[in-house]
């Protein structure tokens, strides 16, 4: 018997998931469960579990969407914004929950991922971000730090590394944030204001893959790569607390930019409003 | 206002990945033949941060009375 | 009330896509289809539809299939090169049962080729584009009036199968401008979609009752929940690693079409009750074989056409209907000899199939097509 919150959001049928052991991704699909859980529930905010739409490109972050009990379609790779926008574009009441990976948000996907962050459409991408290709065995990913190793960088990655929710930023994201393991209940809430922000959202969360990136990099097991999260991963308030000299080799976790553009479909709406009013006048 | 919790392990969805345990800030669980086990439970403080974090979902907790 | 008006083929498709019900249109600018995007921008949010141009043509059809699972009649519109980068897509669409409609103004290629120039090179892309075996249903218009009809008659194939249907037009009729008149709206048979599940006991949203080969389909947001993936799937839409579902589910995929041909395949036929040579052609090629027929005809030659509406599935059983009467057939097309094979196939050796066809972007003439009848074959001999 699961917890009752497996048991209301998730598809126990196809439990337990496909993840290797000590994987981040099922910590981060409970996180959005959750998420969606106290959204649901808050009396100020409520949304309605038939609302959501779950979409997933491909890539071990985008089998999340079949296990997630709500409306999910699993696309194609790089191509889950795409589909998010279509879905969006069609019900703007729907809140379109967007479950992506590094390699397919950023590298097969960045250019949807740019453009929805630009147009400020209402989606949430939550990006599952573990450094690597896992699916197909360990090849290093645009997020891949430059001198890891990766079964496609045998030597040692030469590429330099995107931070997502930097990129999402300069890209316009009226909201980006981001996330990790170690740190649920923080991501949890991040989550949340994610799903409840007006427009684009997204939140890179910090992921860990023990099987292929930890021990190609001999970064120790699940528990010794949550430990690095611990220590070098530091949430909002205690982020802002510190000394310049302290922070130097750490990375926020919480929001890094946020703000109210105008909404796409909100925008859209006039236009439609204002055709169909001088076509009746 | 909430009653005592009290924690449920599903073997079966253990992956024995050593999250729970090494996290756990009374040090009441341990893995042993790749499984978790509550090796304390009086000791246990209902936290929660195993279920946080356990990625399959194979520790939670429940309400006493349940 | 019928009314005439001046109308470019690209532009008849905005409108007959729009008198189908299409309400969401997600492209991309390539040449000769970018009317089709401008028109859509300036018509759909008068009718209460919504428009985006997207970052390319991957994202175009990405979220024409998204937006149709959200419940909206869903179209795109692009050229060979922007047709090239949405094949994956498509098959997304065929084995997930997303219906859509996706124009290609074919444009002489490969690759950049000549962007303004006429060709129908992408024939088999039409049918071979995307990987693996898969349904298709492709239909080409002749004509502007025609382009307004046939989009409709895309709309309700894809709708009623729940397939992408492929309109495959090219720049000829793309950029033709014709008077057309336009059918009163209410004379149109429009299909909605079956916003329901099946009836009776079993709610699996890829449920297919015995004797029937579709499911019908609830949009996102009609609060069912389920599944859409593109991995081989159960009816419960999950997916599943077994041979012996994934082999029934991709069978009846293409069952859909293969055994509803009756129903799909449309030809015109001209001058061919008769005929011992026949024309075979299709989309912009065939004003120039009509002018052909009827010249060989003054000259007392017994010619017809035989042009496929539906080109793929090609109308196999009435090109066979012909056969015992032909001595040879003719196929005339802007490409190297694509739907040719096709022909060579259903005829299988038992006459001459010729051919005549242009790469260069130039036009065939129905002089070209006069002088290829009349350069050999039995029936001028005769």
């Amino acid at each position: 018997m699961p917890s009752d919150l497996v048991h209301l959001y998730m598809r126990i049928d196809h439990l337990p998931q496909i993840w290797c052991p000590g994987c981040g991704n099922g910590v981060i699909m409970r996180d959005v469960a959750v998420a969606i859980d106290e959204l649901i529930h808050d009396e100020d905010n409520p949304i309605k579990r038939e609302d959501i739409v779950i979409v997933s490109g491909i890539g071990c972050s985008s089998r999340a969407a079949g296990y997630l009990d709500f409306n999910s379609i699993h696309t194609t790779h790089g191509r889950a914004i795409a589909f998010a926008t279509g879905i969006k574009m069609a019900n703007p009441r729907l809140h379109v929950i967007v479950l992506t990976g590094d390699g397919d948000c950023s590298a097969i996907g960045g250019n949807h991922l740019i453009h929805a962050a630009r147009r400020n459409l209402g989606l949430t991408v939550i990006c599952f971000n573990n450094d690597i290709y896992g699916m197909t065995g360990g090849q290093y990913s645009p997020t891949t730090p430059n001198g890891d190793k990766a079964t496609t960088a045998p030597y040692g990655n030469v590429d330099r590394p995107f931070d997502i929710a930097q990129l999402a930023s300069g890209a316009g994201a009226s909201f980006s944030a981001r996330g990790d393991i170690y740190h649920a209940r923080e991501t949890i809430e991040i989550i949340k204001q994610a799903i409840l922000h007006k427009g684009f959202s997204l939140v890179d969360v910090y992921s860990i893959c023990p099987t292929y990136y930890g021990r190609k990099n001999k970064k120790g097991d699940a528990v010794e790569m949550l430990k690095w999260q611990r220590d070098n991963l530091v949430p909002t308030a205690r982020y802002y607390s510190m000394s310049e000299e302290d922070r130097k080799n750490k990375k926020l976790v919480g929001i890094l930019s946020f703000n109210d553009y105008p909404e796409y479909t909100e925008e859209y709406a006039k236009i439609v409003a204002a055709c169909r009013k001088t076509k009746k006048g | 206002m909430y009653g005592r919790k009290k924690l449920v392990i599903e073997p079966a969805w253990c992956k024995g990945c050593g999250i729970c345990a090494a996290f756990c800030p009374k040090q009441v669980l341990e893995i042993r033949k790749e499984k978790v086990v509550l090796r304390d439970e009086e000791q246990c403080i209902s936290c929660g941060l195993c279920e946080l974090r356990c990625p399959d979902y194979a520790i939670y907790l429940v309400n006493e009375e349940e | 009330m019928p009314k005439t008006v001046l109308m470019q083929g690209n532009e008849a498709a905005v409108e007959g896509a729009v008198a189908a019900g299409m309400r969401f249109f997600a492209g991309y600018p390539i040449t000769p289809s970018t009317e089709i995007a401008e028109g859509c921008a300036l018509r759909l949010p008068q009718e209460g539809g919504k428009f985006i141009q997207m970052e390319d043509e991957i994202s175009s059809i990405a979220a024409v299939l998204g937006a149709s699972a959200a419940g909206m009649k869903a179209m795109t519109a692009t050229s060979g090169p922007g047709f090239s980068l949405m094949q994956e897509n498509i098959g997304y669409g065929a084995m997930a049962e997303i219906p859509c409609v996706i124009v290609d103004v074919q444009r002489s290629g490969p690759s950049t080729g000549l962007p303004t120039s006429p060709s129908q090179g992408d024939y088999m892309q039409a049918r071979w584009g995307t990987h693996g075996d898969h349904p298709v249903i492709a239909l080409s218009p002749a004509t502007v009036r025609e382009t307004y009809t046939l989009i409709i008659r895309a709309f309700n194939l894809s709708e009623k199968y729940r397939t992408p249907v492929i309109f495959l037009m090219d720049e000829i009729v793309g950029h033709m401008r014709e008077d057309v008149e336009l059918p009163d709206p209410s004379t149109l048979k429009i299909n909605q979609r079956k916003m329901s599940f099946h009836d009776g006991a079993n709610k699996q949203c890829y449920f297919v009752p015995d004797g029937q080969f579709v499911p019908a389909m609830k949009p996102f947001g009609q609060g069912e929940r389920y599944n859409i993936t593109g991995l081989a799937h159960d009816e419960s839409g999950f997916p599943v690693n077994s041979s012996e579902i994934a082999g029934k589910l991709v069978g009846r995929l293409l069952d859909k079409v293969e055994k509803n041909v009756d129903d799909i395949c449309r030809v015109e036929e001209v001058e061919m009750d008769d005929a011992e040579t026949a024309i075979v052609c299709f989309g912009g090629t065939t004003r120039a074989v009509m002018d052909a027929v009827a010249a060989a005809r003054e000259a007392g030659e017994k010619v017809g056409m035989f042009r496929p509406i539906t080109v793929w599935p090609f109308p196999e059983k009435a090109l066979r209907a012909r056969l015992p009467r032909l001595k040879r057939i003719l196929t005339v097309e802007h490409n190297h000899g694509q739907m040719l094979l096709e022909v060579q196939r259903i005829v299988g050796g038992a006459l001459s199939v010729d051919f005549l066809g242009r790469i260069d972007g130039t036009v065939i003439s129905p002089a070209d097509i006069l002088a290829k009848l009349r350069e050999e074959g039995p029936s001028h001999a005769e």
